[in-house]
């Protein structure tokens, strides 16, 4: 077993020449609750490991003139539970992050890891796609931005270039009239993977109909899913049984689960449309309470 | 870094996990190794007042950082008072898990000195006992707590 | 609700354990804590394979690489007889066990061991591993009981005879036992209700949070140290001794402190490979194993598979049970099959019992024990069909129960008579309890089991020595993995009559105490605390000897109260008493070294029972199960230490609800184990459970002199129908098989929709 160098770049040039450098065998340490499970279980082989918790960049969790966000992609979920503005705006967000794992986890787990792990089971991807985040990379050419959704290939595989790496996310201001869940179903209380997650981001008019709305779904796929038949299930109505079982079938008929150790194709189709109709109640609750 | 209020020095590989630091070069074998991953807790410290698993921090990380291990919550003598109830609920049995969760619950009541059983519990979660249930760990936690509330007016 | 009235000082008070400090501290010495200087690291090779003919192992680019101190497979180890062996209590077979801690011939399971290497760092050890080449015929492999009972299933040991039954040729049963009481035939014609079910639970670990740990120091002359985290350092010297071929006196093994065994430490995996490793190296070696070798390679319990059929008359007497009990053992022989058929409907009377079991070896790492061995998986099915039953009669569950009980005179359908036990009374006890008074909520239900266990009692040492100043220090053998350290020296200070910080209970390796049967049983308190009760009397019998020595009297005209000598009447004389203190500092001159000593081979353990109350949520659309309420109730004999005796109950419990809930091994198709961790082998956390309400019932047994009855493995019996009793309550849909995870579930309340929906 080779050595491995360790860095701890403070600016993002200098961290991406650091990844250039390494030609595709480096590894990005944020949180380190991915990054250190595969190094012990020998799935990865780095030369080098790069710490970017020095770059001030991912460690900020900013409020914007807008209302929108600015979270770092090496933020820890503790840290940002415990903003009281984020978690006022974003619930649906702050509840997915929160639930990646145990307190310890919590303590050390960031978005950017979560996220670039690219797991199809990933708790904190689903709410993150339902509020319309972006994701703000920085590479050789320079700095891009994609929608999350964008950021994960496959399993474990991601659409960053060699070279790149997630420096911040951005989140958008919250809409007036707005509101987001995130709810998962795990066997145990806590510390599962999650079987099935889903997040919702939806706006109600004063009429309390749904006026935008978009529903994703986490480990029933490859990557995460949009689903925007269920999202058209749903705008335009005042959420009644009818457009709740569409939003339900929409759901189940986007599903392309597989049997594993922690659920079977059947489990997660129904639970699906499940846990959709749930988080939107949630969600349109919250909406309604602005 | 300093471990326990003690500037400490150490070497390390880049692959040493701040468990193995801890265990395996400065002796401290007060954290234990239940998973490797994680999932257990028995390796809990505080890194920069953030509860975490020891074996999921590099020890590399850990240079000019503040840590806390179990060796460090007694005052000398003078065990914490989280140590001293779980002697008296008897919330332990093997005791292999008893270091995690001290250093789990203390973080928990510095951050809240009056949680519910259910708050408890889910701060706890990723504490895993197989000996007692649970049952006497959370009783002796918020015993501490309402002890702690109490000496604090 | 004690029935001996007796007022004790120190026995039934909660105390400090002894060892507390250093628990809360981080000082007390784990396995793994433990460290040798000069010492080096041992790593395990590991077949990928469930079952593979091991054709050739190369191990030359091994021993060549630098920083490689030993390497060793089987042709290191001497072959072992086939014939059963005694050790302790029970019969060993070691042609078995050396093949289990290293393959011989073939690799009978995914993560059998194959090879070990000790070498400077644990990083060279596994370098070298990678370069040890294997060469493996693979076979077809088998892992379900049913499937390795059935014709063409792939044969694990061609030579292997089955005990108890008859074959034409080969086989993967061990063994077949069978349990008759009266006549069961007669008694289903009594019935006027009869119910057949079958039921299938799923291998579930014992789960201790620390891994397996040892260091191994094997001096020039053939002397070996040990040091490892066991249930039984005697044991641990027994099979290093046999399979190493060398004499018990020359293993001294120390035991650390125990981080969980509930049965699993009472094997050896690692000890034997390090004591040869350091043997070959010149120097100690530390061997711990990972968490993911712990699941693979460390014996788990039974998954089981059962027939049971019930018969009852319809004012609800149990006429007839009949149960076949098929218990897979892993690769070699050992599935707790006897104790299964034995306590499966032990806990009530009833005249007509056939049960009967097969231990049936499967592609699987080979079964440990797991706290009741067997009789978890047996009372399953059997409080699982008594409550259907109570259902079909429209009897309560645990008026039914009382109808039945077995008591005081009862025969037992594996043999034994009951003396007094407190069966019945843990039945009142729920009736009367608030918990079942308690009112639910929509999808919310009630079950409730009962459980038993025999305990054992088995050989015990232990040693009293009275320091100079008027302090005890107590040594036994066992390891203590629940407190019973404390209870230990609460009746010795009881006995000796000294305050309970005046006694220091210390736990001996095997050098410096006499042969102690492992930790397990649920013996500790029970039969080593007899030993140390016996010790102290005789401490107690000295002082009290050196006492009429100075008042220069008989004997017998001395008593011990109180912790002093007194005349035992005015007519022996008017003498002040003696302090054990007075006494202790006389001793030179009144004889030399006060001892007390005791060894025996207890018999008389008394049986445990239990009744347990669940109540559970489930959400009908997730098939998610929650624990709202849990009472156990349990006849304990008589609690030592209160606190120690809830918390074996709780702590059983907890462990009975994951195995009903979620636990299980899951193998992928080729007969890997796919769950080799606690993300996906998934015990219960702390926001999973409620409050566990321990009720403690004493009967005290009177085979101990405090009434001790074991308590450690009674309340893990009972949970699993409990809850399964209680989601047939909360949903209409029967359960029978484990675990109850949320798809099973799901897919069973879906499936009775479709069938309600088709009525």
């Amino acid at each position: 077993m080779e050595s491995i160098e360790f860095q701890k770049p403070e600016t993002v040039d200098e961290a991406v020449k650091l990844l250039q450098g390494a030609d595709g065998n480096a590894k990005i340490l944020a949180g380190g609750t991915d990054l250190l499970v595969q190094l012990r279980a020998h799935m990865i082989d780095p030369s080098v490991i790069v710490d970017i918790k020095s770059i001030d960049e991912t460690r900020k969790l900013n409020k914007n003139a807008d209302g929108s966000y600015t979270i770092g992609a090496a933020v820890a979920g503790a840290e940002a539970h415990e903003r009281g503005d984020i978690t006022a705006d974003w619930p649906g967000v702050i509840e997915a992050w929160d639930l990646i794992g145990s307190t310890q986890i919590q303590g050390r787990a960031s978005l950017g890891g979560n996220l670039c792990n690219a797991s199809p089971a990933g708790d904190s991807v689903p709410a993150m796609v339902a509020a319309g985040m972006t994701a703000n990379i920085a590479g050789p050419d320079g700095r891009r931005t994609l929608p999350v959704e964008e950021v994960t290939a496959g399993p474990g595989k991601t659409n960053l270039k060699k070279g790149e790496f997630i420096v911040s996310f951005n989140l958008p201001a919250k809409p007036s009239n707005g509101g987001d869940a995130y709810l998962r179903l795990i066997p145990r209380t806590e510390m599962d993977i999650a079987v099935v997650g889903c997040g919702v981001a939806l706006t109600l008019d004063d009429s309390g109909t749904v006026t935008s709305a978009k529903v994703s779904l986490g480990a029933v796929a490859a990557t995460v899913l949009v689903v925007e038949d269920a999202a058209k299930a749903i705008i335009g109505s005042k959420l009644e049984p009818e457009a709740m079982s569409a939003l339900d079938a929409a759901c189940q008929a986007a599903c392309k689960p597989i049997d594993d150790k922690r659920g079977t194709v059947e489990y997660r189709t129904k639970v699906a449309g499940v846990l959709a109709r749930r988080a939107v109640s949630i969600a349109a609750e919250r909406a309604g309470k602005n | 870094m300093t471990l326990n209020g003690e500037p400490t020095e150490f070497l390390c590989s880049t692959r040493q996990t701040l468990l193995d630091v801890l265990r395996d070069e400065l002796n401290l074998t007060g954290s234990k190794e239940g998973c490797a991953s994680g999932d257990c807790g028995a390796c809990s410290v505080m890194v920069d007042d953030r509860l975490v698993c020891a074996c999921l921090v590099l020890g590399a990380e850990c240079d000019g950082k503040t840590v806390e291990s179990i060796e460090g919550m007694a005052d000398g003598e003078n065990l914490h008072p989280l140590q001293q109830k779980f002697l008296e609920e008897a919330a332990l049995q093997c005791g292999i898990c008893t270091p995690g969760v001290l250093v789990a619950a203390k973080a928990l009541l510095e951050r809240n000195n009056n949680p519910t059983e259910t708050e408890v519990r889910y701060w706890l979660a990723g504490n895993l006992c197989r000996c007692t249930g649970y049952d006497k760990i959370v009783r002796a936690v918020m015993s501490t707590a309402a002890d702690m509330r109490e000496n604090a007016k | 609700m004690s029935s001996d009235n007796r007022k004790y000082k120190w026995v039934g008070t909660r105390q400090i354990r002894p060892d507390g400090h250093d628990k809360v501290t981080g000082r007390a010495k784990f396995g793994s804590d433990f460290s040798l200087s000069g010492m080096i690291h041992g790593r395990v090779l590991r077949s990928p394979h469930a079952h593979a003919i091991i054709k050739s192992i190369d191990t030359s680019k091994a021993e060549a690489l630098p920083g490689v101190k030993a390497v060793i497979t089987s042709k290191d180890f001497q072959e072992q007889p086939a014939e059963l062996k005694a050790a302790g209590e029970g019969m060993i077979n070691y042609r078995d066990m050396t093949r289990n801690v290293m393959a011989r011939e073939k690799a009978l399971y995914d993560g059998h061991a194959v090879a070990a290497v000790a070498a400077s760092t644990v990083e060279v050890a596994e370098a070298a591993l990678e370069l040890i080449s294997v060469d493996y015929e693979v076979l077809p492999h088998v892992i379900d009981v049913d499937e390795a009972m059935k014709e063409g299933a792939p044969i694990l040991h061609e030579e292997m005879v089955p005990s108890g039954m008859e074959v034409n040729g080969p086989t993967n049963i061990a063994k077949f036992v069978e349990f008759n009481l009266g006549d069961t035939k007669k008694g289903f014609e009594e019935a006027e209700v009869v119910i057949e079910r079958s039921y299938k639970t799923e291998a579930v670990h014992q789960g201790y949070i620390e891994p397996h740990a040892v260091v191994a120091s094997v001096a020039e002359d053939g002397q070996a140290q040990i040091w490892c985290c066991t249930q039984g350092q005697f044991q641990v010297r027994a099979f290093v001794a046999q399979l190493l071929g060398m004499p018990a006196s020359s293993i001294r093994v120390t035991p650390s402190e125990i981080g969980g065994g509930f049965g699993g430490k009472t094997v050896v995996y690692l000890e034997p490979l390090a004591t040869l490793l350091s043997k070959k190296a010149g120097k100690p070696v530390k061997m711990i194993m990972t968490r993911e070798e712990v699941f693979r390679a460390s014996g788990p319990t039974s998954g089981g598979s059962m027939t049971y059929k019930i018969g009852a008359t319809k004012a609800g007497n149990i006429t007839a049970v009949e149960a076949t009990i098929k218990l897979l053992a892993g690769a070699f022989a050992g599935a707790p099959a006897g104790p299964a058929c034995m306590c499966a409907v032990a806990p009530y009377d009833i005249k007509n019992v056939y049960v009967n079991g097969y231990d049936v070896v499967v592609n699987r790492p080979k079964v440990a024990a797991y706290r009741a061995p067997g009789a978890p998986i047996s009372a399953f099915g059997a409080e699982s069909i008594i409550d259907e039953l109570a259902k079909e009669l429209g009897i309560d569950p645990l008026e039914l129960r009382k109808l039945n009980a077995a008591k005081k005179g009862t025969q037992a359908a594996y043999g034994p008579t009951f003396r007094e036990i407190g069966y019945e009374q843990t039945v009142d006890i729920a009736m009367k309890h608030d918990h079942y008074k308690a009112p639910l909520g929509p999808n919310q239900g009630r079950g409730v089991a009962s459980g038993f266990w025999f305990n054992i009692g088995g050989e015990s040492s232990a040693t009293v020595n009275i320091n100079e100043d008027g302090t005890a220090v107590v040594i036994s053998g066992n390891p203590d993995i629940g407190g019973s350290r404390a209870s230990l020296a609460l009746m010795a200070a009881e006995e000796l009559g000294i305050d309970y910080d005046k006694v220091r209970p210390i736990i001996g390796d095997t050098a410096s105490i006499g042969y102690n049967f492992l930790t397990g049983g649920s013996r500790v308190t029970f039969a080593t605390g007899l030993a140390v009760v016996e010790a102290a009397k005789d401490a107690v019998r000295q002082l009290c000897e050196r006492a009429a020595k100075i008042w220069e009297v008989d004997a017998e005209g001395v008593i011990w109260e109180n912790g002093h000598a007194k005349p035992a009447s005015t007519n022996v004389g008017d003498f002040e008493p003696l302090s054990l203190a007075n006494l202790a500092a006389q001793a030179p001159k009144t004889g030399g070294p006060i001892c007390g000593h005791n060894a025996q081979n207890v018999q008389g353990a008394g049986p445990g029972f239990a009744t347990h109350i669940c109540d559970v949520e489930v959400d009908p659309e997730t098939g998610s199960v929650s624990i709202l309420r849990y009472t156990a109730i349990q006849d304990v004999g008589r609690a030592i230490h209160p606190s120690y005796v809830e918390g074996q109950i709780q702590g059983g419990a907890a462990q009975g609800i994951g195995w009903a809930l979620n636990e299980e091994y899951i193998y992928n198709s080729k007969g890997q184990l796919d769950n080799p961790g606690f993300l996906d082998y998934r015990i219960p956390v702390a926001s999973d459970l409620p409050m566990i309400d321990a009720v403690m019932v004493e009967v005290p047994n009177d085979r101990h002199p405090y009434g001790v009855r074991g308590v450690g493995e009674v309340p893990i019996v009972p949970p699993m129908a409990a809850v399964a009793n209680a989601i047939e309550n909360a949903t209409g849909v029967r359960m029978s098989a484990l675990p109850m995870s949320p798809p099973r579930l799901l897919a069973a309340l879906d499936q009775a929709d479709i069938k309600e929906a088709a009525e």
